[in-house]
């Protein structure tokens, strides 16, 4: 390498001034902020199933009202109108009543399943739905373990329809939830995961006979926003308890890695066979390409 | 035989668009029995197509909260995309293994493939909900690059160009564009080994898609091989589409085939039918594999096990056999019949993992409308109008003009 007194200045050069003038390159965040993943606590020991968190989300979500108690038969569940519905239960302890809603995961399987982002999982925790990016392909609906992302079959515009934890509404703007703001009996409790679950925790604690002890959605498909506690075993208030404990985009996670390596090996193999065979075939078909 | 074959630059002082004009126009007899019943169904189907983007998806399909994916996307888009598969078998075949006996059915297989993808990619385009954002992966920064379905979406696009480059000297030809068809002909490798790497990816990419539904699937159906499965069963899904397709096409287009073409024919499907027993077999041993390890015999006594046996059995093992037996007796007949079982078997296959086992422990099960299916049709026939007017007019099943060999020389 031969490198000339006049080069070997220009280059001295460059690096004195670079140092001189540059400023410092870390990989830090540019934003310092980032908030904890916020969820909602429901306890079905407070719960008196009075059913005006569905009102208040109706209300709040411009859907239609509920429709009233006594015209109810059965168990119900979420739809294109319904963001959330309260069921009743006969357990062996009693009527025990269950809020069911979007469960805000914390690795939704909706948000790596859409293919525009228009599902998606916010800093703060809530996942929502963006209408302006969405294609309607439901794949979402596929792929959510609690059925959640519910579509609007008969409109010609249509919105998938579930619970956003009023984050646009409310959340953003230091508001709680229309459901958690206006629950009689407490049985909604909106703060960062963290303190849910030591709260839900201290409840079980505190309370042994009351409760049993499991937090629903601390574990379940890794995890979500809402959590539930319950005095009865879930799977008697119709809850999935067979639900895998890992998140469920890490089911199409080896598939996805598998793909780049695909891209790079195949061709060239492909190419390395179509030279080694070439020769094989002279031109034995006067219909060549 | 050719000497009938239109062929833009022949037309002396005739511009190209009144040739294409002129090529636009039906040819041949106007009632034929394909006629009389195409016209109506998609006549109607169109109708059926306007009032599902008046009134709603829910208007004319029997979709649910619970089950968001029906015939549209079970039969149209991950039944048709393996019976398209054939394209991508049959260029790896003759283009990179050199295996220049199967040329002379290249073009029609990569015409079919093609239109596949057309056709049903347009269909899904039916079943979106907000179709005006289907760009939206494509084009701007909504890439949710987490998604298999967002790989499918790229690989559907990239490879729809790739074999329209792969098809494109036929339209060269027919237009009488030499200096384009050297340029295009040119390109063909790169589409080929292009076009073999995403079909190898989202023939699987269609099976992944349901990775994340294992609660919904039943357990005879799902396993975290279900991409495997896919891409292998898509090689004897396309290659039996190929066999039942020319055995179609020699009579329907009888005329336009030469004679050196046509004695070829059985070769080739001999060939094919060696093929499909060995990726067969490769399916069924995995597919065997899956249900050892997953120990799953206690699903078998069930209706669903028995369901699944008749699939495994009656649609897998049942054709792979013929096909093995034929083979080695030279059985043409027997071949088209195990061709058409293992057709039957790769849509039971399909519909299985997408339909029929999705939610299947529902109180109340999907069944497709009456006017999905009319829709469907549709779809199918419109698709069939296209392919034959291209085979009329383009040397697909006749011999390229001349000059193309000519210059060849």
């Amino acid at each position: 390498m031969d490198l000339h007194r006049r080069d070997f200045l220009k280059v001295m050069c460059a690096t004195g001034l670079t140092l001189a003038t540059g400023t410092a390159l870390n990989a830090t965040p540019k934003n310092k902020y980032t908030p904890e993943f916020h969820g909602i606590l429901y306890d079905s020991v407070r719960c008196k199933g009075c059913r005006g968190c569905e009102y208040d989300c109706a209300d709040a979500n411009g859907l239609p009202e509920p429709e009233p108690t006594k015209k109810i038969r059965g168990l119900r569940k979420t739809d294109e109108n319904h963001r959330t519905v309260v069921n009743e239960h006969k357990t062996s302890k009693g009527l025990v009543y269950v809020k069911m809603q979007c469960m805000h995961c914390n690795e939704p399987a909706c948000t790596a399943a859409c293919l525009t982002q228009a599902m998606s999982k916010t800093k703060e925790g809530p996942v929502i739905w963006r209408g302006d990016k969405c294609m309607g392909c439901r794949y979402c609906m596929v792929s959510c373990p609690f059925d959640m992302p519910k579509f609007e079959y008969h409109s010609p515009n249509p919105k998938i329809q579930k619970c956003t934890m009023c984050y646009d509404t409310r959340v953003l703007k230091g508001e709680l939830p229309a459901c958690v703001e206006n629950c009689p009996n407490e049985a909604l409790m909106f703060g960062t995961r963290r303190e849910l679950i030591s709260e839900a925790r201290r409840r079980i604690y505190e309370k042994p006979g009351e409760y049993v002890e499991q937090i629903y959605g601390e574990h379940e498909a890794g995890g979500s926003g809402w959590l539930y506690l319950s005095p009865v075993p879930f799977e008697e208030l119709g809850m999935n308890t067979s639900l895998q404990n890992a998140s469920y985009p890490a089911l199409t996670k080896g598939f996805l890695y598998s793909v780049p390596s695909v891209f790079v090996l195949v061709p060239a193999l492909l190419l390395g066979i179509q030279q080694a065979t070439k020769k094989n075939h002279p031109n034995d078909d006067s219909d060549d390409e | 035989m050719n000497s009938q074959t239109a062929i833009a630059a022949d037309n002396d002082g005739k511009s190209t668009w009144k040739f294409l004009l002129r090529e636009l126009k039906p040819k041949g007899r106007w009632l034929t029995p394909f006629n009389i019943i195409s016209i109506p169904i998609i006549l109607f189907g169109i109708a059926l197509i306007v009032i599902r983007f008046w009134k709603g998806i829910g208007a004319i399909t029997n979709l649910s909260q619970e089950i968001p994916w029906g015939l549209w996307i079970g039969f149209d888009v991950v039944t048709g995309v393996a019976f398209a598969g054939g394209a991508y078998v049959i260029t790896f075949m003759v283009y990179i293994l050199n295996m220049r006996q199967y040329h002379s059915i290249v073009r029609v297989t990569v015409l079919n493939g093609f239109l596949a993808y057309l056709f049903y990619a347009g269909a899904l385009l039916l079943d979106l909900g907000r179709p005006w954002n289907v760009i939206n992966p494509i084009i701007g920064n909504n890439f949710g690059v987490s998604s298999v379905l967002f790989l499918v979406a790229w690989h559907f696009l990239l490879y729809m160009i790739a074999q329209l480059i792969e098809f494109s000297p036929a339209i060269a030809e027919w237009l009488g564009a030499r200096r384009a068809r050297k340029i295009l002909s040119a390109m063909t490798l790169g589409a080929v080994i292009f076009g073999i790497t995403l079909s190898m990816l989202h023939q699987s990419g269609l099976g992944a898609l349901y990775l994340m539904a294992k609660d919904k699937i039943h357990p005879l159906w799902y396993s975290e091989f279900i991409p495997i499965m896919f891409f292998v069963s898509s090689i004897f899904a396309g290659l039996s589409m190929v066999i039942f397709e020319g055995s179609i096409s020699h009579r329907v287009f009888f005329s336009q085939i030469s004679e050196k073409n046509h004695h070829k024919q059985r070769g080739i499907v001999l060939g094919l039918s060696k093929i499909c027993t060995g990726s067969m077999f490769v399916y069924f041993f995995l597919q065997l594999l899956v249900f050892i390890h997953g120990k799953r015999w206690d699903l078998i006594n069930t209706p669903m096990g028995y369901w699944y046996l008749l699939e495994m059995l009656g649609f897998v093992l049942l054709p792979m056999t013929l096909f093995f037996y034929s083979y080695r007796s030279g059985n043409i007949m027997l071949i088209r019949v195990a061709a058409i079982l293992t057709m039957v078997g790769v849509v039971l296959n399909r519909l299985n993992v997408t339909i029929i086992g999705f939610r299947w422990d529902m109180a109340v099960h999907y069944v497709p409308s009456w006017m999905e299916i009319v829709v469907t049709l549709t779809v199918l026939f419109t698709e069939l109008w296209i392919f034959r007017w291209v085979i009329n007019r383009l040397p697909v099943l006749r011999d390229s003009p001349a000059w193309v060999k000519e210059e060849n020389n």
